[in-house]
């Protein structure tokens, strides 16, 4: 899932024509981690790419350095932007609100895929509830997420959290559910507990599932973060991107995009790892129920 | 196994009948009528068309299902329980985050009574159903022989006086499950469990049991049961006899006069 979106922006980013293979493997176990480590080395080597072609063309053809800036000057705005500190500064607080908000998201939608999948009329009842405010666009929810709770982090890490729950309130149901009914008797015919099943056999099976919604919820939190931050802010790298967009430092603007990039890649991959740590069963990723 | 009760009845079914809802609002006799008595340290061999309620049987037995009417008696004596049943399904239902030794031991976990003793039992079945060398590799590293027999070990952990098996070879190829017959016969004649075997195969039924059951179409009821009055320990070479073509024969006769009469 994560594997193709991934692929997909890579395209998008590289239209002239940098090759996306899939990722040969030859000679690697059928079990355990065969997808992640080539698939880190292709993103880095299509984002280099893309930076050299991005180079020549600014070079050659002379872009104004309002409109695109050549990568040297987006390195030199990086190297002087943690220099200063003002990056680090503002990096930390959005990653504070990032994982804030994708905290309160996992331990919100797996208590209640829990309650959902285990007790009936909590099921009947929230269940169409949540659907239908899932159809709900979230971000649109930023502003009025800013005037309720105000300027600070805690509207930022609400807007993260809000569109971080969706894909995993959805997936972890889905996960709860995807037990075998067969395999509940089984566990049943042994004289399992309805606790019992549970921890032997449904939140195992769910892994796969809770840890594809993660991979989606973790990138749609930077977002969010982004997003709830351009609404209103006085810090952050989204506050970062409109304050350098406002002075025209178009490659200010860049470089913040680029810290962006990282933390998401970087938090992805964490998820991924731990996903393939906790999830060694599945040789093959599970689908993830439509995102957002 | 006391010598003494292997002639009681351990389990004595009373005019089983099921009756299932069917999604159109209608319903579905599985059962009609069914009574049988089990003596211990039986095998019983239960044939019939598909959905017949064979399954069904075992499951009202082991307790997955209730019964619409009719009794279910497990004797000889008032301590005997559902938790000296182990069930065998037709597939191994392994969980693939367990070793095939943690799969073996599900029972004790859920139990709490992993101890040094189910331990040793644990090995002691690996090292019967052939997988000694499996112990710490996962169900997906397994062939489906191989995984079933860990479901039948599964099964056999809880050391259960009596053994209900749907179709548990029914997924294997001709070849493994004619070995697995034959094994399967090997650990019975260990300690004579008393055991409920549901199969397709009229061959593997009269093979392994003592006794076939015969079963009518839907809803299910017994056409007959055929004693299969041949010498253990049996052996493949069993099958070419004469006697063995006989009873082959009776059954698959009375099958098809139940199919002709429906
Ligand atoms: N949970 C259920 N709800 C409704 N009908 C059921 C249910 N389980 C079984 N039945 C019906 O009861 C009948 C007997 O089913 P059962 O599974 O016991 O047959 P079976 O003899 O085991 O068949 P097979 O040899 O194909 O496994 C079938 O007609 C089936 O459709
Ligand atoms: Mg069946």
């Amino acid at each position: 899932m994560s594997t193709s979106t991934k692929r997909h922006a890579a395209e998008r980013e590289a239209p002239e024509g940098e090759p996306v293979e899939a990722p040969a493997r030859p000679g690697t176990p059928v079990r355990g981690r065969r997808r992640r480590v080539p698939e880190i080395t292709y993103s880095v080597l299509v984002f280099l790419g893309l930076l050299v072609v991005w180079q020549v063309v600014v070079k050659l053809f002379d872009v104004s350095t309002i409109l695109v800036p050549a990568p040297t000057a987006v390195a030199g705005s990086l190297v002087d932007g943690f220099q200063d500190g003002s990056l680090m500064t503002h990096s930390v607080v959005t990653l504070k609100e990032i994982l804030l908000g994708f905290g309160i998201a996992v331990g919100s939608a797996l208590v209640s895929a829990v309650l959902i999948t285990q007790f009936r009329p909590v099921e009947r009842v929230l269940f169409p509830l949540l659907i239908l405010t899932q159809t709900i666009p979230k971000v649109a929810m930023a502003p009025l997420l800013i005037v309720w709770f105000g300027i600070g982090i805690s509207s930022k890490v609400l807007t993260v959290a809000l569109i971080a729950f969706f894909p995993l309130l959805i997936n972890a149901v889905l996960g709860f559910r995807s037990a075998a009914h067969e395999q509940v008797e089984m566990l049943r015919s042994f004289g399992a507990s309805r606790a019992q099943v549970m921890r032997h056999l449904q939140i195992p099976s769910a892994l796969p599932h809770i840890f594809a919604g993660l991979e989606v919820a973790v990138i749609l939190s930077v977002t969010g973060a982004v997003v709830a931050e351009f609404v209103g802010s006085s810090e952050g790298l989204g506050y970062l991107i409109q304050a350098s967009n406002f002075t025209l430092d178009v490659a200010r603007t860049f470089a913040v995009i680029v810290v962006l990039s990282a933390i998401g890649i970087a938090l992805h991959a964490v998820v991924v790892r731990l996903g393939k740590w906790l999830v060694f069963w599945t040789a093959t990723p599970t689908e993830t129920a439509g995102e957002v | 196994m006391p010598t003494s009760t292997d002639t009681d009845c351990v389990i004595r079914l009373d005019s089983l009948s099921m009756v299932y809802p069917t999604k159109s609002g209608g319903t579905v006799q599985a059962l009609d009528d069914v009574s049988l008595s089990v003596r211990g340290g039986e095998f019983i061999s239960i044939v019939g068309p598909s959905g017949c309620g064979k399954s069904t049987l075992l499951r009202i037995i082991m307790g997955l299902s209730r019964q619409t009417s009719g009794r279910v008696t497990f004797g000889p004596s008032e301590d005997t329980h559902r938790n000296q049943l182990g069930m065998v399904f037709q597939q191994p239902l392994l969980l693939p985050w367990r070793t095939v030794r943690k799969n073996l031991l599900m029972s004790p976990d859920l139990h709490r009574a992993r101890d040094a003793a189910t331990r040793a039992k644990a090995d002691e079945l690996l090292v019967m159903l052939g997988l000694e060398e499996f112990g710490d590799r996962y169900p997906n590293e397994l062939s489906g022989g191989m995984q079933q027999r860990v479901g039948i070990g599964r099964a056999l952990m809880h050391d259960p006086r009596i053994l209900l098996m749907d179709e548990p070879f029914g997924a294997l190829d001709a070849m493994t499950r004619d070995q697995m017959g034959l094994d399967l016969l090997k650990i019975w004649d260990q300690d004579r469990k008393t055991v409920l075997f549901v199969t397709h195969s009229i061959p593997e039924a009269v093979l392994l049991a003592d006794r076939v059951v015969v079963m009518t179409p839907r809803p299910g009821r017994l056409a007959d049961v055929v004693d299969v009055a041949l010498p253990r320990p049996r052996r493949l070479e069993n099958i070419n006899t004469p006697e063995f073509g006989e009873i082959v024969l009776k059954i698959r006769k009375l099958l098809d006069s139940e199919h002709s009469a429906h």
